[in-house]
């Protein structure tokens, strides 16, 4: 169990697992608003991240082919991020 | 002498730096991306000015459905990525298997999805129903044929490491399709909440 966690991978399914319950529960119970948005935003962009560096093995490749898709991840959030603000308003 | 040769001799890119599978791939999963990013954006803004319209006929979605299927493609492509690590170290007998295990997520995700599918269906429910469920069944829809064309790439990397293709000699190939079959994840990843819960 402990020598498999050495595994990014295997490390990484794990979180993925966990943090997708999370999310379900937050939904569960209701949450809404600012900060369960931001919340939920951030749990996928974590989650997300994950499969990037982990999944795909972006961690070890060139820069600028980690850059681009942790930046599309960055980019997406941050656009839903807005839209839901003005919503808020 | 010899030895010198051996140290002054290092890759230009080192190998710690080393994008897998073919450089094509990775300009097809941007555009891919990219396409995805306007629709995900698309959604959040028609809901700015349909928030009432989009947090009510959101309730009508099975949450439990939207992410039982989050965890079947994450663990697909978890086996995909243990499949990658077999060919790394040269197990090629434990390559096949593990591919079968992740396209058996796939087609999970393909039969929970048809079950909802069915019920919205069922329940008279169609594109033209409201922009909720337009967005809701074109995005949902549009990911469906990813995870179809993925699984396709799966089929044909688990007959090519059934012959033996895939090792610590060459991984390429079964890298490129990892590459798409996780892109298909990570989409899932943002599509979930984005359309199932944030409210």
């Amino acid at each position: 169990m402990i020598a498999a966690l050495k595994n990014s991978a295997h490390r990484a399914w794990l979180v993925l697992m966990v943090a997708t319950g999370i999310t379900w529960y937050l939904g569960e119970v209701g949450a809404a608003g600012t900060w369960a948005i931001v919340a939920m935003l951030a749990i996928a962009f974590v989650k997300g991240r994950l499969v990037i560096l982990d999944f795909m093995e972006l961690r070890e490749a060139p820069r600028m082919w980690r850059v681009l898709l942790e930046g599309w991840l960055i980019v997406v959030a941050s656009l839903i991020l807005l839209a839901y603000w003005i919503s808020l308003k | 002498m010899q030895a010198m040769s051996t140290i002054t001799l290092p890759a230009p890119d080192p190998v710690d730096k080393r994008l897998p599978g073919d450089l094509a791939i990775w300009f097809f999963i941007l555009a891919e991306l990219l396409a995805f990013a306007v629709f995900f954006s698309a959604y959040a803004f028609a809901r700015a000015s349909h928030v009432e319209e989009f947090n009510l006929y959101q309730q009508t979605l099975d949450r439990n459905l939207g992410a039982l299927n989050t965890l079947l493609l994450i663990t697909g492509s978890w086996f995909i990525v243990r499949a990658v690590q077999a060919a790394h170290r040269d197990d090629i007998k434990a390559v096949p298997p593990n591919i079968l295990l992740g396209w058996l997520c796939g087609g999970g995700f393909l039969v929970v999805k048809v079950i909802e599918y069915s019920a919205k269906f069922g329940a008279g429910i169609s594109m033209s129903t409201n922009t909720f469920y337009m967005f809701y069944i074109s995005l949902t829809f549009f990911h469906f044929m990813h995870v179809i064309l993925g699984m396709v790439i799966l089929t044909v990397l688990w007959f090519q490491a059934r012959n033996g293709a895939y090792g610590g000699h060459n991984a390429h190939g079964l890298e490129s399709g990892a590459a798409y079959w996780h892109m298909v994840d990570l989409l899932w990843i943002v599509l979930f909440p984005l359309v199932y819960v944030m409210r």
